[in-house]
């Protein structure tokens, strides 16, 4: 090889490590940096730990941070609804193929304009409200979005319809690679339905069930502002009671222009998805070697 | 034997299953689709039902009102130019990273597929900072850029799985022949790579496309502003005109709409094997 052509890989990678530099590196190293610094503008003078000492002592950082806890409870239910329908679309049951058209437009719709539309439909006066009544379920017309006991469940109701359907993809995407002839054997050998999804199905899957919920763990904690902004109106409201991480770090950036305690949430943020993602990382690989 | 499936009870509850999953995963569409063609007195005693006097008024005032197709301009713009920009520079570094030998490599990979998964907001606020000095904020070029970069990961992960499947002798084949590496990469793995390349165009479109974070950060002037971030603030001010605001969600819908069913192959194909990652 001559020195030249030893020089042309990096020719190739150059410009995707300049581009993840830039977007990734840059601002990953900075976050640290401004978060022991009160920044003004552009930077500021060292104050040590003093960022993070505000934000622990910040009730509303805490509450921020309950919140993201809770949406972890929609979990369980997206695994049960995903792997539900997965499954049986994967049976190829008469309809099938229109059936996933049908299941994948919660994933296909945006996530802004979806809240949008439910947030009309859980109007206290709304029809969601109005169906319950006409069932005689009037103890369950809750005011979804006005009242701060309910606003985050009403939240969690949303993100388990749209984040189902990721599940779905996933699972499906998954059972229609498995090796069918495992699941014809167990049928001839006298295996009803429940048996082969416990005994063969179910197994098979583990790999991509435990990836879609570390998946979803990152989701909760880390990447639900879109549902958030739009369903409390741009505050967390009403109140504070669905306030997130997320929107803590965009207020302090943004409404009250403090990028250095911005930064310190972001911090700690990064170390707790940090964890996450080298669990991702181990789960993937045992559900690869599977 | 000629059984008729449908008709078994376990058949009929699979089904039943499933007509209840497509129902509840319309319902938001439908209560939107319907709700827009009713007049707001109308709304106000029927919520539920179809309007017994469609109007369309509600759409010619959301146009009149709001500049829908300007935002959507604006995002098409944002969606246009990072999906291009990302594509090409994974490409190139996919391509390196599966075909060629060099120090760094497996690191690079590993790195690049890991920050898949670092959820953007936590590389909003240096940027944000660096881009008002620069005085970035509201270009289209600047939330281009972080588009690219965020949606890059998965791109070069997708690529270098696809290219690494590819027939090691077409690439000595071509070698042998005399062709460079750039040769061999446009007339003999791109022509290939088509299937991977829809996936990436899909996946990354609806994720720039519904992005809602960078939108409000990035592109802050009425001007620049994309549909997710136009949306926030048109249901914000017309906060009590039901389907006024619903007209404007399903003109809103409808490109997206639009294409998930007229591509309906490559959407579900690239949704399924874009979620394996």
């Amino acid at each position: 090889m001559t020195p030249s052509s030893r020089l042309i890989p990096y020719l190739y990678v150059l410009p995707l490590a300049a581009l993840l530099g830039f977007v990734f590196g840059y601002p990953l190293l900075r976050i640290f940096e401004f978060s022991f610094k009160m920044v003004r503008g552009i930077d500021g003078p060292w104050i040590g730990f003093r960022n993070y000492e505000l934000i622990l002592g910040h009730s509303l950082f805490w509450e921020s941070v309950l919140h993201n806890l809770q949406l972890l409870l929609a979990i369980p239910v997206m695994v049960a609804i995903s792997l539900i329908v997965a499954v049986l679309l994967s049976e190829r049951v008469a309809g099938w193929k229109l059936y996933r058209i049908i299941v994948f437009v919660p994933f296909v719709l945006a996530i802004p304009i979806i809240a949008v539309v439910m947030k009309r439909m859980f109007q206290f006066s709304g029809p969601v409200n109005e169906m319950l009544r006409w069932m005689s379920l009037d103890f369950m017309a809750l005011d979804w979005i006005g009242s701060s006991d309910v606003a985050l469940w009403t939240v969690m109701i949303l993100i388990i319809w749209r984040e189902s359907a990721l599940g779905i993809i996933l699972f499906l995407a998954r059972l229609l690679s498995l090796d069918e002839s495992m699941i014809e054997a167990a049928k001839i050998d006298g295996a009803n339905w429940w048996q082969r999804l416990w005994h063969i199905i179910l197994p098979e899957m583990r790999g991509v069930i435990e990836f879609f919920v570390v998946v979803s763990v990152i989701t909760m904690l880390a990447a639900v502002f879109s549902y958030i902004y739009i369903m409390g109106g741009g505050r967390g409201g009403p109140g504070t009671s669905t306030e997130v991480v997320e929107l803590y770090i965009f207020n302090a950036l943004i409404r009250s222009s403090l990028p250095g305690i911005a930064s310190a949430a972001s911090v700690m943020l990064f170390l707790v998805t940090g964890v996450l993602i080298f669990l991702l990382f181990r789960v993937r690989r045992r559900a690869e070697a599977a | 034997m000629m059984h008729a499936p449908a008709l078994q009870p376990g058949n009929l509850v699979k089904q039943l299953v499933l007509l209840f999953a497509c129902l509840l995963a319309l319902v938001p569409t439908i209560y939107m689709m319907v709700t827009a063609l009713k007049s707001d007195a109308e709304y106000a005693v029927n919520k539920l039902g179809f309007p017994e006097a469609p109007v369309l008024d509600n759409f010619s005032a959301v146009l009149v009102d709001s500049p829908f197709l300007y935002w959507m301009l604006n995002s098409t713009i944002l969606v246009a130019g990072s999906v291009i920009i990302s594509t090409v520079i994974s490409v190139l570094g996919a391509y390196a990273i599966a075909t060629m030998r060099f120090r760094g490599r497996d690191t690079l990979l590993a790195v690049s597929t890991s920050l898949m998964a670092v959820p953007p907001v936590v590389m909003i606020v240096p940027l944000f900072v660096l881009y008002t000095q620069l005085g970035m904020v509201s270009t289209y070029s600047g939330a281009m850029l972080i588009y690219a970069g965020l949606i890059t990961p998965f791109s070069v992960y997708l690529l270098t799985t696809f290219f690494q499947t590819v027939p090691r002798e077409l690439y000595e084949a071509a070698h042998i022949d005399g062709a460079g590496h750039f040769t061999i990469l446009l007339q003999v793995v791109l022509p290939l790579s088509m299937p991977a390349l829809v996936t990436l165009v899909v996946v990354n479109s609806l994720y720039v496309w519904n992005d809602l974070l960078i939108a409000i950060i990035f592109m802050q002037d009425d001007a620049k502003r994309t549909l997710m971030a136009g949306i926030s603030i048109f249901s914000g001010r017309y906060n009590n005109q039901v389907p006024l605001t619903m007209a404007g969600m399903v003109i809103a819908s409808a490109p997206m709409f639009i294409l998930y069913i007229l591509f309906q192959k490559q959407f579900i194909r690239g949704l399924m094997s874009g979620a394996i990652k």
